[in-house]
């Protein structure tokens, strides 16, 4: 089976209304379904790997998010499930994000490791 | 009180704009301000009162566990405070089909936009990137 990566740069995008990010889902819905795949968070996607994000208590209209994304918690859950899933160090450093701030498990890449990263996919998607 | 006009395009489901613009007019209209959105292109969408709620099957959640917020629910509650007028693109419309909206919401032309923005005390446009 072909080995898949899964490039992720976009960040934040839908969130609210999904109450998740898309190709974190996809990719573990994959997972699930028997791929070989993996992910990359790069650009401000890192952020998604950060500990305690808080999204709650956003009310529009009156009507509250009583479910409000947890992109943290599906990271954690994405590495739970097998998924080998990286960050790029120099975006984590850009923002000024300590590794220790980080979810367990995740797997730190250099710029100049992507290439490398990238030879050992079959398939690269970037969304 | 001030009036405000607010152009969108970003469709439901697609963008952070969207999260940003909902939160923008619910904290006009909590401060008693008036809002006009004009929803031009995809923004139409989030007036589509069909737009529903599923279950989760990547952790195991029912629709009801899920509890979604859906878009057009969020654009019904703001229409609903009597502070908030939405006009839709017509032509945008016809071009996705996207009728079936929540009550309040109307269609309109870009013409709408303009008068809105010369009355308004400000106009917000928030594009697509």
């Amino acid at each position: 089976m072909a080995k898949i990566l899964s490039v992720v740069e976009r960040a934040y995008h839908g969130t609210l209304e999904e109450q998740d990010d898309t190709i974190l889902w996809m990719s573990h819905i994959l997972k699930n379904a028997g791929a070989d795949i993996s992910v990359l968070l790069r650009s401000n996607a890192v952020n998604y790997a950060v500990k305690g994000q808080d999204a709650s208590g956003i009310t529009i209209g009156g009507v509250p998010l009583s479910n409000p994304p947890k992109l943290d918690q599906d990271v954690v859950s994405l590495i739970d499930a097998g998924v080998d899933t990286y960050v790029v160090t120099e975006d984590v450093e850009d923002r000024g994000i300590k590794q220790g701030e980080l979810v367990g498990g995740v797997k730190m890449v250099s710029r100049s490791g992507l290439a490398d990263l990238f030879d050992g996919h079959d398939a690269i998607w970037h969304w | 009180m001030a009036t405000l006009t607010i152009a969108l395009m970003d469709p439901p489901y697609e963008a952070e704009t969207t999260t940003t613009a909902l939160r923008i007019i619910d904290a006009a209209v909590r401060k008693g301000h008036r809002v006009n959105v004009f929803a031009y292109e995809g923004a139409v969408n989030l007036t589509m009162k069909d737009q529903a709620a599923h279950p989760n099957p990547v952790k195991g959640t029912t629709v009801e566990e899920e509890d979604h917020v859906i878009p057009s629910k969020l654009v019904a509650a703001l229409l609903g405070t009597e502070q908030v007028e939405w006009i839709n693109c017509g032509l945008c419309v016809d071009e996705r089909g996207s009728g079936n909206w929540v009550d309040g919401a109307r269609r309109g032309a870009p013409a709408d936009f303009l008068k809105w923005s010369q009355e308004s005390t400000n106009t917000l446009v928030i594009g697509t990137k």
